[in-house]
């Protein structure tokens, strides 16, 4: 459980770290707090030959609310915004925070390496695409912006090229009534299925709430319900809606969890966040 | 009552003094086996098998050398070490023979055994010097379940073990058995599995090894709990005298059986520390520790009780398998397991007709060792399950059913041919169920299923026998008896003492629970005892610490070293102070006094100093020195702590989740020498057996390679799932012990997976589904909840 040898590099900006991952290429990686890079590399699984490390970059960490948008940058750790006073507007941010890990990885592991690591239940990805989050990335070319829908292509893979880097994380609009919640054996684990939901939906689809589900797909899974579902923002019909989102999700047999339990999960915790986002 | 003795009668002993290991060890100042260094130390990793059976066709080290860095490489045929083999004295057919190399030479038999040991200046290197290994397998069929194992057609793994079977034992069998059975008012089976562990000592395995010259001898610092026992092997192995190896044991962080075998890793690198002439530090990693180190606890139960109407239990007929893995480890054999189960299994219930088939069984699975508890944890699980399910079809209350069935006369021989020494079972059960009721959670029970919530509550009564020496070891016939220990004890000038003992602290607190034993019996304070263990050149022989003996075997001895130099302080005093022996006596304040002339007086210090510094002053045949040593051994059948454990769950209908709300453990050791090392104890053993019960398992996919290589896999609960735990003391004093102690390092990991289990059972009541199995499937409990309640009714175990 010793990493294989690589090169470690210390960025002082965010144009340093660009410039070095354009001369470094596919064999270089980004380091940030590290609780899933490093873990990976002790295991060998992951070898990079080059270590980018942007935690002494100024400027990177931080929250700020721009108009009716919440940005944050990329090196602010789980921690931060756990802490942070985000009532009311976006307080599910604080609140899901509490699922992250446990407190010592929340006080190192940083939102942008999160998104970038691209773990499909990890909470800031599930997070990122039911808030249609935009991921702002630097690289050689200039500043671009993902659409988180956009940025997750499969299991721990992104749309990032290997020469950009995530400076900031923008979430544009409000959501005062979203949860996320989740089920693990152990508290801390990656959830077998995470569901997180905002009953004020998306701005196509308003009235009708919208679910994003970990732990089902290798992608964080947005479900959207027909017309039917309208106005489903009482207690009385979370039961109904959940099992409908339940119903409709595609989910497969998986080592030591059959596709009927997952289900069974997915209706329950679609249920439950409903009931979080309603108290909240 | 003096400062600092807080116990009932002003002894040390039943104080809980604060634990002198604490300063160093919550200051960052304890010294465990990876912070030792040694000039020029090179740092090893072993080259593991990939395959899970295989022949070795070839294995390739010439790449390894070339990595920079690297500075040797050792296959099996390099070091050529003896083969570690462990013997039991039982017939052939009870118990096969069969060897575990240092190295694996021509055969593979689990995924991760050691194959090579490279060598290099730094872990990093060496890691990567194991990549450049090219090791050619012929792989064999993996052999990865009791049923595969046991195939008229399987593949063997060791020639010397027909039917993949290392010890197949079948005893007791009560006269006149199967007429019970066939006239029994109910027969109620239990079959029941329970999943591979590891132990999982926080400090993984490790050894700083290193050749020193003018001692002539190789320094092999490691952790383990059988200092001794890594000496002579290591020496076996190495062709060495015992003299030339030393193993010193630094701090450590845990063991809990696994480190009660000798390591294959300790020896190899060992002998490539004496073959290279430098240091040689190995420290297992995590990885490592989860796959290739010593297991436990798969085992396999199928047990048939026959019961009378009112739930009396008349006889139990049982076929235990334990897949005990790739080897049979050494020095404990494939046999621990089995054995225990057989002979240990009825537990706390009278059982008139006993009768019990034992196997251990290969399969390619990393090897077991002993693992706290070891299959007393699955005994209980056996005999609770039993109870449960008689008073279930009997239509009984399931606490009367053990009332009916607990052993209340002492002592008490039971059909196991052992014979119990006094214990609170009955006052356990009935104080734990009335601290249940007084805090109220049989309403709360009632509440929640009101409300839709499911609440379960679950007992566990057993006890433990602690302190097995040479009476109880030698009816299991090892050839190396585990029994005695010795200590040795020596006072200065200042009338302070070392005091040696044979038994090893891995955890347990014996720097001060010794030491409350010792000064009691010299009247000293206690910062004026130290304990000295861990130190084959400074104790001249000793056990370890095992199977809950240290502070009933290894506090004997102490105690017995320190009455012996008693004996001698007062001889020389009444010498000195031209008396009779017989007329002086401590005094209570580290001095030995006339007893009728209390004002004529010599404090230890006196005494030593003529001891040391006035010899001709000295008694004729005393001395020179203040010196003496004790011994003890354990010659009854041994003693039994015992306890009941009460657990309140809630299960989750939505997600299958076990929640534990309560848990009340009433324990009984006998006089507890310091009743928060105890609490301690009990605590982390009962952590342990919630983690059985609920969450860790190793598993294996079918080409035997491991499923659970990190804590993402392995799920060790954590401070999040382990309730607080409430925990009563009952005092049934041992008569057969120095202190009045029983043992108390297994208990709660003993009981905490058969009440687990109970009170999931509980819960489950109205669904028709039953658990028998560790650790529960969350997906299983969802299933049970999912359809509803059916009615009480015959409960079908959810397998």
């Amino acid at each position: 459980m010793k990493p294989a040898a690589f090169t470690y590099h210390r960025a002082g900006s965010v144009r340093r770290a660009v410039e070095l991952l354009s001369e470094l290429g596919e064999d270089a990686k980004v380091i940030a707090g590290g609780q899933s890079l490093v873990a990976m590399m002790n295991y060998r699984l992951a070898r990079p030959e080059h270590l980018v490390d942007i935690a002494h970059v100024k400027g990177l960490a931080g929250i700020r609310r721009v108009g009716g948008a919440l940005h944050i940058g990329a090196l602010t750790t789980h921690h931060a915004v756990e802490v942070a006073d985000l009532t009311p507007d976006f307080a599910v941010l604080s609140r899901t925070m509490r699922w992250v890990g446990h407190l010592p990885i929340r006080t190192r592991g940083t939102i942008g390496g999160s998104l970038a690591h691209a773990d499909g239940t990890a909470e800031w990805c599930i997070l990122a695409v039911l808030l249609d989050a935009r991921i702002v990335v630097e690289g050689p070319g200039g500043t671009r912006r993902i659409a988180a829908s956009d940025l997750f292509l499969g299991p721990f893979t992104s749309a990032l090229e290997p020469d950009e880097l995530i400076v900031e994380v923008v979430f544009p609009r409000r959501a005062p009534r979203a949860a996320l919640t989740e089920y693990a054996e152990r508290r801390g684990d990656f959830a077998i299925v995470a569901a997180a939901v905002d009953l004020d939906g998306c701005p196509e689809a308003p009235d009708i709430p919208l679910v994003v589900l970990g732990g089902v797909a290798p992608t964080p899974l947005p479900v959207r319900l027909g017309p039917d579902f309208t106005g489903t923002t009482g207690p009385g019909r979370f039961g109904e809606f959940a099992t409908a989102v339940a119903d409709q999700v595609q989910i497969r047999d998986d080592t030591g969890v059959s596709a009927h339990y997952r289900r069974g999960l997915v209706r329950t915790l679609v249920e439950r966040a409903c009931e979080e986002a309603a108290q909240a | 009552m003096k400062e600092g003795r807080i116990g009932a009668n002003g002894t040390w002993v039943g104080a809980s003094v604060p634990r002198r290991e604490d300063p160093r060890l919550l200051t960052g100042r304890g010294r465990y086996v990876d912070d030792l260094t040694a000039q020029g130390m090179l740092h090893a990793q072993f080259v593991r098998s990939n395959e899970a059976h295989a022949r070795i066709v070839s294995v390739d080290l010439s790449e390894v050398l070339n990595v920079p860095g690297v500075v040797a490489a050792f296959t099996a045929d390099d070091l050529n070490l003896r083969d570690m083999v462990g013997v039991m004295e039982r017939p052939e057919h009870e118990f096969r023979v069969t060897a575990m190399p240092v190295l694996a030479r021509d055969r593979v038999r689990f995924a991760g055994e050691p194959i090579a040991i490279v060598i290099a200046t730094d872990p990093y290197t060496a890691e990567d010097g194991l990549e450049a290994a090219v090791v050619t397998y012929e792989p064999l069929p993996p052999v990865v379940s009791e049923e595969a194992a046991l195939a008229p057609d399987a593949v063997l793994l060791h020639d010397e073990a027909p039917d993949n079977t290392y010890v197949d034992v079948t005893m007791f069998a009560t006269e006149g058995i199967d007429a019970v059975f066939d006239d029994a008012h109910r027969v109620i089976g239990v079959d029941l599995r329970s999943g591979r562990q590891n132990a999982l000592p926080m400090e993984t395995r490790g050894v700083v090894a290193e050749w020193i010259d003018r001692d002539e001898q190789l320094l092999v610092r490691t952790c383990t709990q059988i200092p001794h026992t890594i000496r002579d092997t290591v020496a076996a192995c190495a062709g060495l005298d015992e003299r030339q190896v030393r193993v010193i044991v630094p701090d450590m962080g845990g063991g809990f059986g696994q480190k009660s075998c000798v390591g294959r890793e300790e020896v190899a690198a060992a002998a490539a520390a004496l073959r290279l002439r430098r240091p040689v530090k190995w420290i297992e990693d995590r990885r490592d520790n989860l796959t290739a180190s010593f297991l436990g606890r798969e085992q396999h139960y199928r047990a048939r009780a026959a019961f009378d109407a009112e739930g009396h239990l008349l006889a139990l007929d049982t076929d235990v398998i334990c897949d005990m893995g790739a080897y049979s480890a050494y020095p404990s054999t494939a046999a621990i397991e089995p054995m225990m189960a057989a002979v240990e299994m009825p537990g706390v219930y009278k059982l008139p007709a006993y009768r019990v088939r034992a196997r251990a069984i290969a399969t390619n699975k990393a090897p077991t060792a002993a693992y706290r508890g070891v299959s007393r944890p699955q005994c209980v699980m056996v005999m609770e399950r039993l109870m449960e399910r008689a008073a279930r079809e009997l239509g009984l209350d399931a606490l009367d059913v053990r009332r009916r069935n607990l052993i209340t006369t002492f002592p008490y021989k039971n059909s196991n041919n052992i014979t119990y020494d006094p214990g609170s079972y009955l006052e356990s059960l009935n104080l734990c169920e009335q601290t249940l009721r007084e805090e109220g959670w049989y309403e709360r029970k009632a509440e929640a299923a009101a409300s839709g919530r499911v609440m379960g509550i679950g007992y566990a009564c057993y006890s433990e026998r602690t302190a097995l020496a040479s009476t109880a070891f030698s009816e299991r016939k090892p050839r190396a008896l585990v029994s005695f220990d010795m200590s040795d004890i020596t006072m200065d000038m200042t009338g302070s003492v070392r005091v040696t003992t044979g038994t090893l602290s891995h955890g347990q607190s014996h720097e001060t629970t010794m030491a409350q034993i010792v000064a009691d019996r010299l009247s000293l304070p206690i910062d004026k005892v130290k304990i000295v263990q861990g130190d084959t050149d400074k104790i001249t022989y000793g056990f370890g610490s095992f199977a809950s003996r240290s502070i009933v075997i290894g506090g004997g001895a102490v105690a017995a070293a320190a009455v012996a130099l008693t004996d001698q302080l007062r001889i020389l005093a009444a010498h000195l102070l031209e008396v009779d022996t017989d007329a002086v006596e401590l005094d209570g304040e580290g001095g030995v006094r006339v007893r009728d002339e209390p004002e004529r007086r010599l404090s230890y210090g006196d005494l030593a100093f003529v001891a040391y510094l006035q010899s001709p002053r000295l008694p004729k045949g005393f001395g020179p020195g203040l010196r003496a040593s004790g011994s003890y051994d354990m010659l009854a059948d041994g003693v039994f702590s015992n306890a009941t454990h009460g657990v309140v769950v809630e299960l989750d209908p939505g997600t299958g989740g076990v929640r534990i709300l309560r848990y009340v453990c009433v324990e009984d050791v006998g006089v507890a020498i310091n009743p928060q090392v105890v609490e301690g104890q009990c605590r982390g053993g009962i952590a342990q057996g919630i983690a059985g019960a609920l969450f860790e398992e190793v598993r294996y996919d079918p080409s035997g390679q491991p499923l659970a290589p990190s804590f993402m896999e392995y799920k060790v609960p954590t401070a999040m799932e382990i309730p607080d735990i409430r925990i009563e003391h009952l005092e049934t004093p041992s008569a057969l012990t120095e202190s009045g102690a029983k043992g108390a390092g297994e208990g709660g990991t003993i009981g905490a997976p058969a009440a687990v289990l109970n009170a999931v059972n509980d819960a489950l009541r109205d669904t028709g589904v039953e658990f028998d199995d560790t650790p529960i499937s969350r997906e299983l409990v969802y299933r049970a909840l999912e359809n509803g309640p059916v009615g009480p009714g015959a409960a079908t175990p959810a397998h």
